[in-house]
């Protein structure tokens, strides 16, 4: 079978869709570049490399307490286990680490904050016999008082998880309260609110609660370390931001004289990320223990449970909204508190808080807002990035709210949202000003596809049907000065290879950038190989996070492959004397538009160059490079009420509609049909964006519908694993779903494109509770929505 | 510990190995024998990542011993390459990119393998009773049943 031949072929189902845009490679459903590799079971993730028989594994000793002061550690009895090469302790590792604010240990040495945190390290020839001397280290602890909720860590007499907050350093728009478990304190203050409450006509206050979640990547995290006699640190990582990762691994590890070009990360494959790779976690243990068994590779594999409770997790929140609205359906007033649950450090956390906090008004005009949105430390397990980033969490409450306001109003929920939508150029909660966006078109087409407004009746009795409309919006959450590379190359046959760091996580990053390149440099997908990064061969890229990458990384690529093309006109210029702006590249040829018989061919001269008159040769390999950085980004604004800067890049915007079966009497939910327009402004790949809107759908029900993380008093996580926390399976499929794609191009977008790979989880937990309301007329206001909250409601109502 | 010699059959070669008792058939394929495409998910039984065939039927290889194998036809991913339906499958993965991360893919491929082989009218419920146990994270199953379906269909 000819491989190539099958991956370069086009799906009959999927010419563009839109024609006459002129795109040849942009804009079609080619099957993907990874394809063939990941299912002829030859891709290879990072627990499959091989390292020889020199190979450690290391095994943790772990707290089995959520606060408690560590008195000593005794690790003499490990040591004498045959085949233990090292125990490791924190004292050697003292530097703390992150991502925005340095508040995480790589071993715990004085305090433990959360059960399950890293005290130290077994290092031996065997994971069995790791796992054996663990066990042995002896560890004592004096508890301590431990905050296992939000809303009580900021009571007066609550213990505090890091009294010396004042001390940490952390990136200038985060707002810490030392003294506090306050990490980080978002306000937005614009117009007038106690006017916007004086002109509505109904003002409804409530609360809405969202526990926490797990990524549940397939592949556990995994990390092996290498520091080699002569001073360099390499490390293969399971990663989505191997950049990212390097900076953290030089800069905690500086003592030891690393520098950022003498720390090398490899990430191959990696099997889920959702988020919960992002950043740092486990590979710092992985880099430190290398560090102590220099010369000989060290490797850090999790297992299911710690990658539930030692990676991140998804925060949990307890929402307050407060909401004016007129009897013609207009928001005049919103007032959001948003008290987050980020756990004992929040490095990363505390930016899931800020981001929400800025756009916690969702995609609505809303002139007078007040947000408070408040990172707070308790003593359960860290939180950090998950796909959606903090939206699908405010999204339950704000979307909630809205619906039972129009209906409490008379109005019909559809008609408000439209009402209400933002446009573009409308002031966002922080002032800067919205960007193009087809929320409206996304709306009215889902509002036909679910029949919006039709009554449906269930065949059977005990069964009623119900239907619910909601909207959404995201922007990636990134630094400022967050910015992408790309390095492109051509071989003797004319194909290329493209280098970046954007990472392959599923979501079809190589596929979109071969198609960017090949769009510009006329070539089929099949000529263009892209691999995931290697930090020392590969340019810089900040994260594989925040459904930037198709967008800052894809305009990295487009610009590399404009300027190889410019090399390339040159060229033919100076030799065959064409005027520049009379050629172009067609079919794999370099062709001019005044001489229709020129046809030169890529592989004739982008290695070996052309050949002149005099026999000489002209030219040489021809590559290309190209930066991105959205330099028109500020996060600096005023603390008291979050105006001026522009912290978000853009908003990704979208509507999702259902048709939802629901038992009478046990709660139990079907799904009958879902759909979701998320206006992606230009499909790079109109099946892989299908992809995000299918899978994407499949993870927010699940945290809507299954899932659900359970402590106990002690804060123990009750249900690390697939048991006892259920994830779906293919006989949990929803019936009927119907992607939509909306095309309001991105000006500074490549080709016009936008994210899409957060957005369509988003909605899904307020979908829910509203078409339980519409169906049963009973209201669900914490997640997760189960069958048996439903019909514990539907009991209370009928009394 | 004493080791036990064991024989069997591997994508089609012959195999003779000393494993201890304690050993898990995943472990032993993956740190000895170099076989990578079954994964290791959760160690439990849950996720099917490291689903193998065992006599023509799946088995998840984190719950199996080595041990067990003696005597065994054992194919995993790398050898059900050349199957008929496997190939089949594949094709139609590929084409309706089936697969996001790909690592459930070795398992998803030989439990869709598996129920082909023994069932090739398969219904919609019968697909998906046949890959519920294994899990995917990424893509919401549809692009997986589909492919199956159309599999089955010849289409």
């Amino acid at each position: 079978m000819d491989l190539q031949k099958l991956i370069t072929k086009p799906k009959k189902s999927a010419k563009p869709q839109q024609a006459g845009d002129g795109l040849e490679v942009v804009g079609r459903s080619f099957s993907r570049v990874d394809g063939w590799e990941k299912i002829k079971g030859a891709a290879k993730y990072t627990d499959d490399l091989e390292f020889g028989p020199a190979l450690l594994y290391a095994a943790l000793v772990e707290s089995p307490h959520a606060h408690a002061r560590i008195k000593a550690i005794d690790t003499s009895s490990a040591e004498k286990v045959h085949g233990v090469v090292k125990v490791v302790t924190g004292r050697n590792f003292t530097q703390k680490f992150g991502l925005y604010m340095n508040d995480r240990y790589v071993f715990a040495t004085d305090i433990v904050r959360f059960v399950g945190e890293q005290v130290a390290a077994v290092v031996a020839t065997d994971p069995k016999i790791a796992l054996r001397a663990a066990a042995l280290v002896k560890v004592q602890y004096e508890e301590l008082p431990a905050v296992m909720d939000a809303v009580k860590a900021l009571e007066k007499d609550s213990p505090l998880v890091h009294p010396n907050l004042k001390d940490y350093t952390h990136v200038p728009w985060f707002f810490p309260k030392p003294g506090t478990n306050i990490a980080h304190w978002r306000k937005i203050r614009k117009g007038d609110l106690a006017k916007g409450f004086k002109d509505a006509d109904l003002v409804l206050e409530d609360t809405y609660t969202v526990p926490r979640y797990a990524h549940c990547a397939i592949e556990p995290h995994s990390a092996i370390g290498l520091y080699d006699a002569s001073g360099r640190l390499t490390m293969w990582t399971s990663s989505q931001s191997p950049f990212t990762q390097r900076h953290v691994f030089a800069e905690t590890l500086k003592a030891f004289g690393l520098g950022h070009k003498d720390v090398r990360v490899i990430s191959t494959y990696i099997g889920g990320g959702f988020g919960g790779k992002a950043g740092v976690t486990m590979e710092i243990i992985a880099a430190a223990l290398a560090i102590a068994v220099p010369g000989r590779p060290v490797k850090l594999l999790w297992n299911r449970a710690q990658e539930f409770y030692n990676t991140y997790q998804r925060l949990g929140v307890t929402a307050k909204i407060k909401m004016g609205v007129t009897k013609a359906g207009k928001i005049t007033a919103l007032d959001f508190k948003l008290h987050w649950d980020a756990g004992a450090y929040v490095e990363y956390g505390a930016n899931v808080v800020n981001a929400a906090g800025l756009s916690a008004s969702g995609p609505y005009r809303v002139d007078n807002i007040s947000v408070d949105s408040m990172c707070t430390y308790t003593n359960l397990p860290p939180c950090g990035a998950y796909r959606g980033f903090g939206y699908s969490e405010f999204l339950f409450g704000l979307e909630s709210h809205i619906t039972r306001m129009a209906v409490q109003l008379g109005l019909d929920p559809v008609e408000f949202r439209k009402k209400n939508a933002i446009s573009e150029g409308d002031t966002l909660p922080y002032g800067a000003h919205m960007n193009p966006n087809g929320i409206r078109q996304a709306i009215e087409k889902v509002e036909k596809e679910i029949a919006w407004g039709v009554r449906q009746k269930s065949k059977d009795p005990t069964k009623a049907i119900g239907k619910a409309l909601v909207c959404f919006w995201k922007s990636p959450a990134m630094p400022p000065n967050a910015s992408s590379s790309a390095f492109l190359k051509f071989n003797e046959d004319g194909s290329i290879n493209i280098l970046v760091s954007g990472m392959e996580i599923g979501q079809g990053l190589l596929t979109v950038m071969a198609q960017i390149a090949g769009e510009v440099l006329a070539l089929p997908v099949s000529k263009i190989r892209v691999e995931t990064p290697d930090t020392d061969r590969n340019p810089y890229e900040w994260q594989t996070v925040g459904s930037h990458v198709t967008w800052g990384c894809g305009n990295a690529v487009k610009r590399a492959a404009l300027e190889a093309r410019e090399r390339i006109f040159d060229l033919v210029q100076r030799v065959h004397c064409l005027d520049k702006s009379t050629l172009y590249l067609q079919d794999e040829c370099v062709k001019c538009r005044t001489k229709p018989d020129f046809a030169l061919p890529f592989r004739d001269f982008v290695i070996n160059g052309i050949q002149a008159e005099d026999h000489t040769f002209k030219g040489g390999p021809i590559m290309g490079s190209g930066v991105f950085m959205p330099e028109f980004a500020s996060a600096i604004g005023d603390p008291e009420t979050g105006q001026g800067g522009h912290p978000n890049v853009h908003y990704t915007t979208g509507s999702a509609g259902i048709v939802l079966e629901v038992d009478r009497e046990s709660g139990k939910m079907k799904i009958l049909k879902v759909a979701l327009a998320v206006d992606c402004g230009k499909a790079i790949n109109p099946d892989l964006v299908k992809g995000q809107i299918v899978g994407g759908l499949m993870q927010g029900f699940a945290t809507v519908l299954y899932e659900d993380m359970r402590y106990d008093g002690k804060g123990r996580l009750l249900n690390p694993n697939f048991s006892d926390y259920k994830i779906p399976t293919a006989m949990d499929m929803p019936g009927e779903v119907v992607p939509i794609i909306i095309e309001v191009p991105q000006p500074d977008g490549p080709f016009g494109a936008r994210g899409v790979g957060e957005h369509t989880m988003i909605p899904c937990a307020p979908l829910i509770a509203n078409a339980v309301a519409d169906a049963l007329g009973v209201r669900v206001k914490s997640m997760p929505v189960t069958k048996e909250k439903v019909a514990l409601a539907v009991k209370a109502a009928a009394r | 510990m004493k080791t036990h010699r064991i024989n069997f059959t591997l994508n089609g070669e012959k195999v003779a190995l000393d494993v201890e008792p304690n050993d898990v058939l995943l472990d032993t394929l993956r740190g000895r024998l170099g076989i990578k495409s079954p994964k290791v998910g959760c160690d439990r039984g849950d996720c099917g990542t490291c689903t193998v065939l065992m006599n023509g039927r799946t088995v998840r290889s984190c719950l199996a011993l080595a041990v067990e194998a003696d005597g065994a036809d054992l194919v995993t991913l790398e050898g059900a390459n050349t199957r008929k339906w496997t190939q089949k499958l594949q094709k139609k993965f590929h084409e309706k990119n089936s697969f996001q991360c790909g690592f459930c893919a070795p398992g998803v491929i030989l439990s869709a393998t598996e129920l082909l082989e023994k069932n090739p009218k398969p219904t919609t419920h019968d697909i998906k009773e046949a890959v519920a146990g294994n899990l995917c994270r990424c893509t919401g199953y549809e692009p997986i049943v589909e492919a199956i379906a159309e599999t089955a269909k010849g289409n």
